[in-house]
């Protein structure tokens, strides 16, 4: 069982008290500039943006399987198995890979720092180890954000979409977006309406590198038999040549 | 020839220029970090400094396996007087990588963080293996020339007993290592054009290294005869010449049958930067594979030279294409390098040049190549690779 976020774009009304949550729980400055802001950077860590009069959440997604926990080198990101993608700054040695790799664009970095971390949201993995909720989804007045078991939740869309057929479209982002996502999204329009990416892949990413680098073993093996072969023809070749006293 | 003073001393001055103007974007970058010295954001993470000083760089540096392989490990002889040139090359190579990427990563001071923690499921673990053990190959296999000079034979002696085994690694390690950085894009699918992005990028990225291996020893031997006032051997950059020829069909050949197998040859005609810098890429290999079947043009040094330039122009294209060009509509942004990202690249390839002629000169790097090539040139012409 996992911890999941649902977002209710369609209760959203743009307050922002979930911004302010976050920063308050990531100890980072919040004012009326950052909160202007509508992208995520390594000092917003969650962002609500306007798509005409409707609003939508950015925030890591917390992939089922992420790609950037599987791309980094020294495993500074893992994925818990309550659900959190949790990173390690002590571990990171700053390739910037995560970035690269994660489909959502959403690991930032620190650029101007001379010691720099990558930020993203962990969906409050601290919090959520001793059964509280998320910092947004506490501070959400309205609901449209909420914590829970990704089943339940999961269950939970499915029944408003069930209960309101007119006022959702009629799919669960983050089911099969990527293999699965630990955030899950509810839109009233189709989901790149409100910003949500839908050109994304729907298998696992991991797999992509996994396919070639499971090959390596093979590779060393048969490359070591093939090299060490054809080196003891070839210089074995030249011995008997040298030995019958004629060049080849 | 009477040029020769002043023209030294103008590139004398261009290479201090560009050491200077790397010494000041160094400052940037140690005092105002990655953002007051490049133009990488968010969005855009990995630029020239992956691009061209890390991609461009391992694939320019693969001379040294190519070279060790068939020298050594198919022992075609005939290659021998420009194997040491290829290992110094991909030695120095190597070594500029890790320059490279000391400015590159956010967190210098733990570059040695892959080596005690592990995620063998990362690419980029894979890489961080690579590029230290085989820096640590190459540098064994540099070091006879050390020993040479100063005429000692024991770790001689010694260095010559394990030669066999640390060439086999060096090859396998190579080929890894110059698949891997193929394999590091292959989790990008929806982010890299279709006109690079396949799941065998990393067979293309082998291949390729194969290919530039081949192309930047000619370039080397035929620079270095200038240099140095020697003899170019060239019956034998021929025959590499041959070997280039085939070896950049085969690229071409599995790179459109990709491209058939993937339905993307509609993007060929679409009016996009894309595909201009594909064609470029497709054209400097196409055109010198078709000139170097000819055995007028390879035995032609202007015209042989000219091919290499354009193979390795045309790999440092594809490896910007896959690195930065191709990334960029699908990461939703323009990246323009700022100007101390340039010069910090092209500080990087100025030492390059200059600590290879240092070495060159005061080595014996060249001096096989003179007692070698007298004695193998009679047959060359005849019996290219025979294997």
């Amino acid at each position: 069982m996992s911890k999941a976020i649902l977002y209710d774009s369609t209760l959203c009304i743009g307050c922002k008290a979930c911004e302010s949550g976050c920063a308050e729980r990531w100890g980072l400055p919040y004012n009326d500039k950052i909160a202007a802001e509508e992208t995520i950077s390594a000092h917003k860590l969650t962002a609500v943006e306007t798509h005409g009069e409707r609003y939508s959440r950015r925030l890591c997604m917390n992939c089922q399987q992420p790609a950037c926990a599987s791309v980094c080198p020294v495993g500074a990101l893992q994925k818990t198995a309550l659900g959190p993608v949790v990173y390690d700054a002590d571990k990171c040695m700053g390739c910037r890979y995560c970035m690269q790799a994660c489909p959502f664009q959403v690991p930032s970095y620190e650029w101007n720092s001379r010691l720099p971390k990558m930020r993203k949201c962990d969906m409050c993995s601290d919090r959520q180890i001793k059964g509280k909720p998320t910092a947004c989804a506490e501070a959400c007045p309205v609901g449209a954000t909420v914590c829970g078991e990704r089943d339940e939740l999961l269950g939970e869309a499915r029944k408003r979409i069930a209960e309101k057929p007119g006022g959702y479209y009629n799919q669960v982002y983050g089911v099969k977006e990527v293999g699965g996502t630990s955030v899950l999204y509810l839109s009233a329009v189709p989901f790149e309406q409100i910003g949500l990416r839908t050109n994304v892949p729907m298998e696992a990413l991991p797999e992509t590198t996994w396919r070639v680098l499971e090959l390596v073993p093979d590779v060393v093996s048969t490359g070591t038999v093939l090299l060490g072969g054809i080196w003891w023809i070839t210089n074995r070749r030249a011995e008997v040549a040298k030995k019958e006293g004629r060049r080849r | 020839m009477k040029l020769q003073f002043p023209k030294i001393t103008v590139w004398r001055a261009i290479f201090a220029g560009i050491m200077l103007s790397g010494l000041y974007a160094t400052y940037l970058r140690v005092m105002y970090g990655l953002g007051g010295s490049t133009n990488m954001s968010d969005k855009f993470p990995w630029a020239l400094w992956i691009a061209f000083d890390v991609m461009c760089g391992v694939a320019l540096a693969a001379g040294g396996f190519t070279l060790v392989a068939l020298v050594h490990i198919f022992n075609i002889e005939q290659y021998k007087p420009v194997l040491r040139p290829a290992i110094l090359t991909a030695f120095l190579g190597y070594s500029l990588v890790v320059v490279g990427l000391l400015y590159d990563l956010g967190r210098p001071d733990r570059l040695w963080h892959p080596l005690v923690m592990w995620n063998p499921r990362s690419v980029m673990f894979e890489v961080a293996w690579c590029v230290t053990l085989y820096t640590t190959v190459l540098f064994l296999e540099f070091l006879p020339m050390v020993f040479e000079k100063f005429g000692m034979h024991k770790p001689l002696e010694w260095i010559h007993k394990i030669s066999v085994p640390l060439m086999i690694l060096g090859v396998l390690l190579s080929t890894l290592h110059q698949s891997s950085l193929g394999s590091l894009f292959l989790i990008v699918p929806e982010k890299l054009y279709p006109l690079w992005y396949t799941p065998i990028l990393p067979l293309l990225f082998w291949i390729s290294a194969i290919v530039v291996g081949l192309a930047m020893t000619i370039f080397e031997s035929w620079h270095s005869s200038r240099a140095f006032g020697r003899a170019l051997e060239l019956p034998l950059l021929a025959s590499l010449g041959r070997v280039l020829a085939v070896s950049l069909s085969v690229y071409l050949w599995i790179r459109f049958l990709d491209m058939s197998h993937r339905h993307v040859f509609g993007l060929l005609w679409l009016n996009r930067t894309e595909t201009w810098l594909f064609w470029l890429e497709i054209a400097l290999m196409a055109i010198p594979a078709v000139l170097l079947f000819q055995a007028k043009v390879r035995m032609r040094p202007g015209a042989l030279y000219a091919c290499a330039v354009m193979v390795v122009f045309s790999v440092i294209t594809n490896r910007l294409n896959v690195g930065i060009t191709g990334l960029e509509a699908g990461s939703g942004t323009h990246y323009i390098p700022k100007w101390s990202e340039v010069a910090v690249t092209l500080s990087i390839v100025a030492a390059g040049f200059a600590i290879f002629h240092f070495v060159a000169q005061n080595f014996p790097v060249f001096e096989v190549a003179r007692e070698a090539s007298h004695a193998e040139l009679a047959e060359t012409e005849e019996d290219p690779v025979a294997v």
